[in-house]
């Protein structure tokens, strides 16, 4: 305690005495509003993601310096090697590394719900009368916030180093759009290992397992066309791979349509599948 | 409003739950009249949290089947929820937000208008001395504020049925008779409320019926007055002038009242039960009756009382051992998780 709560100058605190005629008032029955619209409920809880960003700032550190560090350090290590020069590469290298940055952020939200939901608070979220999926949907919903930071902090390190790319403002939103939407439906695969796995640590090692193959093992790096045979089989079919051709060709003004129409396909399979694996473990904590 | 209904609030048979090899309820019933405190009164480890959490459709149970306001707890959980809420162990509210916004975000999922739940947030924090600290997080607030805001935020929509899952734990006394004060005008005003507590004198002072809960059953139920009686008609409490005398006081007591006799760790205290031995002399007359051996043996009594027996001892004869600690709570509920 500070020295200065001994003194006798500060006011006296205040004890609290329950009044019976101030209760009486916070007790009177009332009629019950209808209860909230999922996508109200929704909301309400990724407006509780965002109070959050407000008083734990720090939290934002793995959507900014993270990201910055990836495209420095890849730009550099690989750029001089893999093309000519470093802002050669880049022009080839910034959608993949922003696909990769972002993927690999939303292994946050697994980590977050798994410590979330060890404290008390989701016991009350539990027993509310409201839209079952709210509390993860307005999660990952206020998760998507910091992939579009992560996505935008990243196309500015790109375009200082050099990025330029034909597509223009369309072209980059429309890439960035992309990777959200898949982002969106890929935190879902996270959010069952937080709610299924027992500790922060062991999600965080099991969402390695996955992100980083998923990550390498793909067109982000490098041409997969320089790679063995059955390594290219799994490229190919990496939803990963898709995701980057399809981001490098709305960044440079084109339009990749199978990748485009894989990146739907897989979204949609991830939400299906591991937003009701998700909603089962939820209920049957 | 009719949405107070004359059945009970709680109707449970045979609910049974395991984590593991641990059988956490093992066949517990219930049937918890609405409108009053109902306690549930036992140790750490005996399956109040575990029982708490599937009422309040947090867990579902392995076996047997429970209703709330005639609601099925698994089936139509739904409309359980609606009538219900929780104020957990540990806190059920948003540490990291401040107690304003945890108590709008409550309002707002409970679907309230914006303007509506932040009317609603002040008036609760106002009502419970907490309009100073609305603006700091909540982990930042003392236990008994943290306490308060988590029980303001069970009744932001005045539910019907209110679970306070060891409310005073960890309290000072300062902040438990808070509590209790807050508890006795929820009652009040017609909210049901389901406490469990592994303190005596707080069942005692405010509960109306009590069931007593071991290893995953009810082991006695009924009103503390009810509860205490079946023990025995009463306690003979004594002080003695000279601890020495003591042996044999504990002798003479044990003959002519025929309960079981228990020394406290006050050297010149005593305490005696008024037994079941078949005698026709009632409580006073039986201890009238050991204090004049008492005094024929030359043993000077300093103190005298006779009461019912507490729930203490209540417990201590249902379950044949003291009320304490068996294994950490923490347990059960890191096992409830």
């Amino acid at each position: 305690m500070s020295s200065d709560t001994a003194t006798s100058t500060g006011p006296v605190p205040t004890v609290f005495v329950p009044s019976s005629e101030a209760l009486a008032t916070v007790l009177a029955p009332s009629t019950r509003p209808p209860r909230p619209s999922p996508l109200s409920a929704s909301l309400t809880f990724s407006w509780r993601a965002l109070l959050k960003i407000k008083h734990v700032p720090e939290q934002l550190f793995d959507v900014t310096a993270f990201p910055i560090i990836m495209v420095l350090m890849f730009t550099y290590l690989f750029g001089g090697a893999l093309a000519d020069s470093p802002r050669d590469y880049l022009q080839f290298f910034l959608p993949g590394i922003m696909v990769t940055s972002v993927v690999m952020i939303t292994m946050y939200t697994g980590v977050g719900l798994n410590t979330d939901i060890e404290k008390g608070v989701f016991d009350r979220f539990r027993t509310l009368p409201v839209w079952r999926p709210a509390a993860l949907v307005g999660m990952i919903v206020g998760d998507v916030l910091r992939y579009v930071l992560a996505a935008l902090v990243i196309l500015t390190v790109g375009l200082v180093l050099g990025f330029r790319p034909d597509g223009g403002v369309p072209g980059v939103l429309a890439g960035i759009g992309l990777l959200v939407v898949f982002s969106f439906a890929f935190s879902w695969v996270w959010t069952f290992f937080g709610l299924v796995l027992r500790s922060e640590k062991s999600v965080m090692g099991a969402s390695m397992m996955v992100l980083f193959p998923l990550t390498f093992l793909s067109n982000v790096f490098v041409d997969p066309s320089t790679m063995p045979g059955w390594l290219q089989a799994f490229v190919k079919a990496n939803p990963i791979t898709h995701l980057v051709s399809s981001v490098r060709a709305a960044m440079a003004g084109t339009t990749d349509a199978s990748a485009m129409m894989w990146i739907v396909l897989w979204s949609a399979a991830f939400i299906v599948v591991f937003g009701t694996l998700t909603m089962y473990r939820y209920n049957r904590r | 409003m009719s949405r107070r209904t004359t059945g009970p609030a709680i109707e449970a048979e045979g609910l049974t739950r395991s984590f593991g090899e641990t059988r956490a309820l093992a066949g517990l019933d219930l049937k918890v009249p609405a409108g009053a405190v109902y306690g549930l009164l036992g140790p750490n480890g005996a399956g109040k949290t575990t029982a708490v959490r599937v009422l309040a459709t947090l867990l579902r149970p392995d076996g047997g089947q429970a209703r709330v306001f005639g609601h099925d707890v698994v089936a139509a959980a739904d409309a359980v929820r609606a009538r219900v809420s929780l104020t957990g162990q540990y806190a059920s509210v948003d540490e990291d937000l401040t107690g304003v916004e945890n108590l709008v975000l409550l309002g707002r999922l409970l679907g309230l208008t914006k303007s509506a739940a932040r009317q609603r947030a002040e008036q609760l924090l106002a009502a419970f001395g907490l309009t100073e600290a609305a603006g700091r997080q909540v982990k930042k607030y003392s236990g008994g504020m943290r306490r308060r805001v988590d029980i303001a935020a069970s009744i932001l929509n005045t539910p019907d049925l209110l679970f306070l899952d060891e409310p005073t734990t960890g309290l000072d006394p300062r902040s438990r008779n808070q509590v209790w004060e807050i508890v006795r005008a929820v009652v009040a005003h017609g909210t049901t409320v389901l406490l469990t507590t592994q303190y005596l004198d707080e069942a005692d002072k405010l509960a109306s019926r009590i069931a007593v809960v071991d290893h995953g059953r009810v082991i006695a139920e009924g009103s503390p007055g009810e509860l205490k009686s079946s023990v025995g008609s009463g306690t003979v409490h004594l002080r003695l002038r000279d601890a020495d005398q003591r042996p044999e006081a504990e002798r003479l007591l044990q003959a002519t009242l025929g309960g079981p006799v228990q020394v406290e760790a006050d050297a010149v205290a005593i305490t005696a039960r008024v037994g079941g031995d078949g005698s026709e002399l009632d409580a006073s007359a039986q201890a009238a009756r050991a204090l004049g051996e008492l005094s024929r043996a030359g043993i000077m009594v300093d103190d005298f009382s006779l009461g019912q027996p507490s729930l203490d001892e209540v417990f201590l004869a249902l379950t044949d051992r003291p009320a304490v600690p068996v294994t950490d709570e923490r347990d059960e509920l890191e096992a409830a998780r």
